[in-house]
This record gives structure tokens, sequence and C-alpha cells, in this order.
């Protein structure tokens, strides 16, 4: 895989950043969308929930859920950056459809405001609206989008989906309009249905929805061609999917789930990072036998035994774990032999600035065998010889 | 060094932790908080008590833990602890929790169960997910306040709640419902339960790992829960390890003062091939490992500076399994116990019990 080339071609104009939660995508997006800039790119990355720091220092200070440009010197091209705000993409959709009055009806409505903030599914359907919005701008030539931090990676593709569906349902309608409707299709179970369910959360909700349904309806083309629309800029030329995740059973787990779905639906995939690996500085020296020199070392005495039985040990520990994130990465490849992957040594603290940045680009970017300890970037420990 | 290990309070909601008798364990994604409840269950367990173990999200994570078939909408025993204690777990499941609470207030069982065929309970919770929420929390003040022959049947409840990102939110249920169902008793019901969330009884524990993204959000979910008067717990720090370097060489090497130099003579000495490439390398590790350690000690100091109880368990290795529970539920027992106060069980819920024809029956042993 090569990210460095993928995101510097002109041809490239959407990447999508996906994976478990907490495996560092927001950190992986700002990385590529610096490198990007600093190919010549005019790049704008739409970041989900990043950490407090690096939305500092990509100056993110301004809610404003309008793109920043942020201030890098030295590079060729443009950066800018942007956080999703959910409430306040919804409020523009609603807004912009709709006649000043109408709209303040939607927004004061109760069932709205609780749509707009707390319903599972709205971030991710609000990012795919806001790609559709940055896409359609047409300001910047790359896009790069982090997704929101669901437990699964899938829900970035199948919650706008769901959310549409379920707004535009049948049984929201029926509930909601029974007079309209009338009984001749409203069967008996749901009228008894939309009995209990005033009963159990009180028939102002009810009426909240119906008034609610009725605004919408006037005012534009249905929630989920809407949501069709955007799933479908996915999967034009030019989009590229990368899934991260960290050396661990549960987020390679959900990675091979997004793998197999991406293919499913002939999105393209340019790769598997994974992120925060802990490769040795040397292989030479076996965990073993790192451990045997230590309990050597340590009894010898001398001036500097102690310090030099705790580096032994240091490198035996970093030597296993090694193992078993590479023992994880071959499990991966095993299942998915075709799937491209770039290891991401983790950094000593968390990354929060640009500097943090791009080392972590390099580490994207770089040649897979340009690094200092001689493993390939595509592994965490070298291949076995012989 | 920060404030590790100690264990103190601090703050204007006041759990009385070894009296508490409803646990609700949350944390950011990753940071193991079903295993840090599972691991609390068993610490609570300890001496022939009995703990429930609750799941809110439907992944079977405790059965996964306790290498169990999934588990049902039932209160199943998953581990025996110390004593002859037992941790029993449950699962629950929205949309039995609702045909419960049908079948309690309107006798509707058999009609709940032909809504839920045309999948109109979905609906229902889909169009106010806080009801949910409502469902679990209910079922959840219901255990906690069931007795049998006059005592209570779970001397502790232990909640795997959702993440700290929504923990608020989860908890405080009469905020969301009274902005949808502002009458009926999905309303009555979560004032109940409030009741007991805002109570003396209730800890709220908080699992990070020493990260950024935890710790801030560890934090901001102190702000907020604090604010909707909700008592807190401790702070339980996750997967903390120890630095194998001694203090000093710690310092200095964070510091990028160590070099290859340092180690070479010693290295030579035991008859190590590789010579000043190995000795560099090995440095090189070490530096990072100390800087590693420094960064976490940043953040250690950032968890201390919250003014809550703070527990750290170790990053044991290997695969997590049901001898590893015990081994962190031993590391929580200690806090558990040395802490002021007795374990006056049972005598603050008592005075509420008279809310009992509020509680939704239970799917296995209800109320007397």
């Amino acid at each position: 895989m090569d990210l460095g080339q993928l995101i510097a071609d002109p041809a490239t104009r959407i990447v999508v950043c996906c994976g478990a939660g907490g495996v560092g995508k927001t950190t992986t997006s700002a990385a590529l969308a610096l490198a990007a800039a600093e190919a010549g790119r005019s790049v704008v990355v739409l970041t989900i929930d990043p950490a407090r720091r690096l939305a500092q220092s990509l100056g993110l200070v301004e809610l404003d859920n309008e793109p920043r440009r942020v201030d890098v010197p030295g590079i060729d091209g443009e950066l800018h950056a942007m956080m999703l705000d959910m409430k306040r993409t919804f409020d523009d959709v609603v807004t912009a459809h709709s006649t000043p009055e109408r709209a303040q009806q939607i927004l004061d409505n109760p069932f709205y405001q609780a749509l707009s903030s707390s319903f599972a599914g709205t971030q991710e359907y609000m990012a795919m609206e806001k790609l559709g919005q940055l896409r359609a701008a047409d300001r910047w030539d790359l896009i790069i989008v982090d997704t929101p931090p669901s437990r699964s990676a899938l829900d970035f593709l199948d919650a706008p989906n769901r959310m549409g569906r379920f707004l535009d349902g049948t049984m929201i309608r029926l509930l909601t309009a029974p007079s309209r409707t009338g009984f001749k299709f409203a069967s008996a179970g749901l009228l008894f249905f939309s009995r209990i369910i005033s009963k159990i959360l009180g028939g102002q909700l009810l009426r909240d929805i119906s008034a609610f349904v009725a605004a919408l309806d006037t005012m534009f083309g249905g929630f989920r061609e809407r949501a069709t629309a955007t799933f479908e800029l996915l999967r034009r030329p030019g989009t590229w999917f990368v899934v991260v995740a960290a050396p661990e059973p549960d987020a390679l787990r959900e990675a091979s789930y997004f793998v197999d779905r991406l293919s499913a639906e002939g999105m393209p995939l340019a790769g598997l990072v994974l992120n925060r690996t802990h490769p040795p500085a040397t292989t030479a020296l076996s965990a073993t036998r790192a451990e045997g020199a230590a309990e050597e070392v340590a009894e010898s005495g001398g001036d500097t035994a102690a310090l030099t039985a705790a580096a032994l040990r240091v490198h035996a520990e970093r030597m296993q774990q090694a193992a078993r994130e590479q023992h994880l990465a071959d499990r991966f490849t095993s299942a998915h032999p075709e799937v491209a992957v770039r290891t991401v040594p983790a950094a000593a603290g968390d990354v929060h600035d640009v500097d943090g940045l791009r080392g972590m680009a390099e580490a994207l970017t770089g040649a897979d065998d340009d690094t200092p300890t001689g493993t390939p970037r595509t592994r965490v420990f070298p291949a076995r010889r012989g | 060094m920060g404030g590790r290990g100690s264990f103190f309070y601090a703050g204007a909601v006041i759990p009385d932790l070894p009296s508490a008798r409803l646990h609700v364990v949350t944390g950011k994604g990753g940071t193991g908080k079903t295993t840090v409840a599972a691991a609390l269950a068993l610490a609570l367990a300890a001496d022939g008590r009995s703990v429930l173990l609750v799941e809110t999200e439907g992944r079977q994570g405790i059965a996964q833990l306790f290498d169990t078939p999934p588990l049902p909408y039932e209160e199943r025993r998953v581990a025996v602890a110390r004593g002859g204690g037992e941790v029993k777990a449950l699962a629950i499941d929205v949309e039995e929790a609702l045909l419960d609470y049908l079948d309690m207030f309107y006798n509707l069982r058999r009609a709940g169960r032909a809504l839920r065929k045309m999948g109109a309970i979905d609906f229902a919770t889909a169009i106010a997910p806080g009801l949910r929420d409502v469902l679990i929390t209910g079922k959840i003040k219901e255990a906690v306040t069931r007795r049998r022959n006059g005592r209570e049947v779970y001397d502790a409840v232990v909640v795997d709640a959702p993440p700290t990102g929504r923990i608020t939110r989860f908890l405080g249920v009469t905020g969301e419902m009274s902005q949808l169902a502002r009458s009926g008793p999905i309303k009555t019901q979560s004032d109940g339960v409030m009741a007991v969330l805002r109570s003396p009884q209730t800890a709220v524990h908080l699992v990070t790992i020493l990260e950024d993204m935890p710790v801030q959000e560890t934090a901001d979910a102190i702000a907020e829960l604090e604010k909707a008067g909700l008592p807190i717990g401790s702070v339980v720090v996750n997967m903390a390890t120890e630095p194998v370097l001694p203090a000093d060489a710690l310092s200095r090497a964070a510091a990028g003062e160590l070099s290859g130099a340092d180690l070479s003579p010693a290295l030579t000495a035991a008859g190590l091939p590789g010579g000043a490439a190995l000795a560099d390398a090995l440095a090189a590790e070490v530096v990072e490992h100390a800087r590693r350690w420094a960064a976490q000690d940043a953040l250690r100091d950032q968890v201390a500076a919250l003014g809550r109880p703070t527990v750290e368990l170790p990053q044991l290795p290997g695969p997590m399994d049901l001898g590893c529970l015990f081994e962190l539920a031993d590391r929580l027992e200690d806090p558990l116990r040395t802490e002021v106060g007795r374990a006056d069980r049972g005598v603050s819920i008592a005075a509420r019990d008279e809310r009992g024809a509020e509680r939704p029956a239970g799917a296995s042993g209800g109320p007397a």
C-alpha cells in the first residue's frame, strides 16, 4: 500500500478513515491530511471527536461547524480542518430546505430536538451529510473523513440508511397520521399499538412526532434519498477507504468485518493501518537470550549492572510484545491476504501537535523498507529467516 | 511520581463506598470497563455475599469473560467467590423488559408478544431512545431493592454501564424522558429510579487508562455527573504498567541522557555479541520506555488532580480469564475494605422500599 502516492494523486478526492473506537482514526486522518497538504494538495479534514489538545493544535477552537485553515509553515498545499457539530449540521439542513417560520417550528419541536442530539445514528448520518456538503462545495481537491467513534465500524455505513428508513418508514407515518391513512390500511393491531405507545410515553410524544413528520413532508425529498445519495458518493471513483486498527484482537476483528463489508459493497479499500505497534529497535537479540543475559549481568555486579540488566529486560518485553502484535497481524493477513498492511509505531505519548502528526505521516507514507531498524513498514517484527 | 494507590475522598457527593449497594461502572470504550465491573463483582461477593452483575449493552461481554454460553434474560450464576459468595449475571434485554412492563401495568403480555412480531417494540424504543434507558435502569432498581424473607436478595448490584460519553444521559433518565414523555407511567417510573440513583447507596465508578482521551473523558464525565447530582465513586486506572528501570535511570533516560555507552561495558562483560550497535539499540528502547512512562505519569497526576479515590489495576499478561479476574478482584478488595465506614448493609435502602408497587416483574424471582 502506498498511501503517499494515493493522497498525492489528483484523482483521489475522498479518503475515509474507519475502524473501531479508540484506535487512532482521528490522528490518522489528520496525519494523512497534513501529508497531502505537504504534497501540494488543497485538503480539508473532517474530524468527529478529536482530543482537546489535538483540536487546539489544529486551531479547532471555534465550534462554527465550518472548515478553518490550519497555519502550517512550509507546506506547498493548503490544510483546512473542521470538527463535526451534529446538531448544528442537522439544524442547517432544516433551515436550508424550509421557510424561516417552518424551520423554526421544526427546530422547536421536542421530538426533533431529541432526534438531532441524542438518537443513535444521528452522528453517522450527519457525518455523511457534512461529507456530502463538503464535496458539493468543491473548494478542496481532497477531503479526508474521520468516522464517529461507534463500537462497530459498520455503523458508519449502516446508520444513515437505517435512520433514513426509520424516518421515512411506514410505521411512523401510519402511527402519526391515522386519519389521513384511514382505517382501510391501518390494521387493528397498529391502532392498538398506537394506543399503547401513547399510554407508555404519553400522548404528547405522538403529537410531537406528528407535527414533526407533517412539517418535514412539505420540506424536502425524504431522509432516505438523502442518505442514499451520500452513500453513493462513497462508491464513486476517487473515494478510498483506509481501515485503522490497533494490534488488539477486538480492533482487528472489527477491521475484518469492515473489510468484508467494503468488498461486498464494491467500495475500494486502500489498506489496513495497524496503529500503535511496538517494533523493537533491534531484533538481533531474542527475548529469551535477553532475559538470560539480564540475570547474568545483574549477578556480575559492577557500576552499570543494574541499569544494563533493566535495559535487557525492557528489550525482552519489547520483543515479546512485538511478536504478539505480529502474530495478530498475521492472523488478519491470512484471512485477508489481498489487504495491504502498514504499521505505525506508537509514539511515546499521545500525538497532539503538528510535529507529532508529521512523525505519524512519515510512518504512514514513507517508503516501505526505509526504516531505521530495517524492519519493513508492513510488519511489526521481521519475517523469520530461512 | 503521581498519587498512585492513594485512596481518599473529596468533592460534594460522597457515596459510602463499603456500604454502597449499586455500583455503576463506566469508562471510555477500550478501557476495559466490563473487566473492571466483573472484577468488582467478584470482590464484593467475597465472604459469602451475593452479587448481581448486570450487562446493559447486549454485547455478551460478561459471558465471554466468565467463559459461559451467552446469557439469557435471566439471573444466572457465573462464578463462586471466596466463602461461598456468588456472582450472578443478567444481560438485560430491552424488549423483554418492555414486555414485563406492559404485563405489570396493563396485563398485556400476550398482546406485547404480537407487537414484537410486528417490529413495533423496536420502533417504540427507536422513537424514544430514553425509553431504552428507563427500562434498563428500572430493571436495575428492581434488583437493588428486591427483598425476600425480610432482607435484600443482593448485597450489591454491579452494572457494566454504557461508556462515559453516554453515562449521564443513561443515568439521568428523568431529564431525558421528561422532554419526551411528560406524563404517564414511564415518567413516574423514572422518578423512582432517580431516587435510588441519587442516593448515597449508589456509586458511579469511572474506568480509565493512562492515555489522553480516556483521562479527558473521565474528567468531563465527572463534571457532568456532579452537575446531575449523581454520586461519584472511584476512578479505576486500568492496565497500568510498572517501570522496569530503577527510578534514577528512568528520569535520566526520559531526559534523553542515556546512550549506548552507558550499557556497552556490562554488555561486553557478559559476552553479548552486537557491540556498539546492540548497545545503541537497547539504549533507544530504554529511552522510549522511559518517555512512555513519563507521559503516563503526567496523566497519573491529572487523574490524582480529579480528587477522587483512585485505584490502579495492573496490566496482566496474556488473555483475560477467570484467574485474571480473581487477581484483579483481590486488588479491588483492599480499597473496598480499608475505607472508612462499616458495611451497614440493608439499612439505608429499607426506607425506600415502599415504592415496591412500581417495580416491573423480575424475570426470575420477583419480590416476595
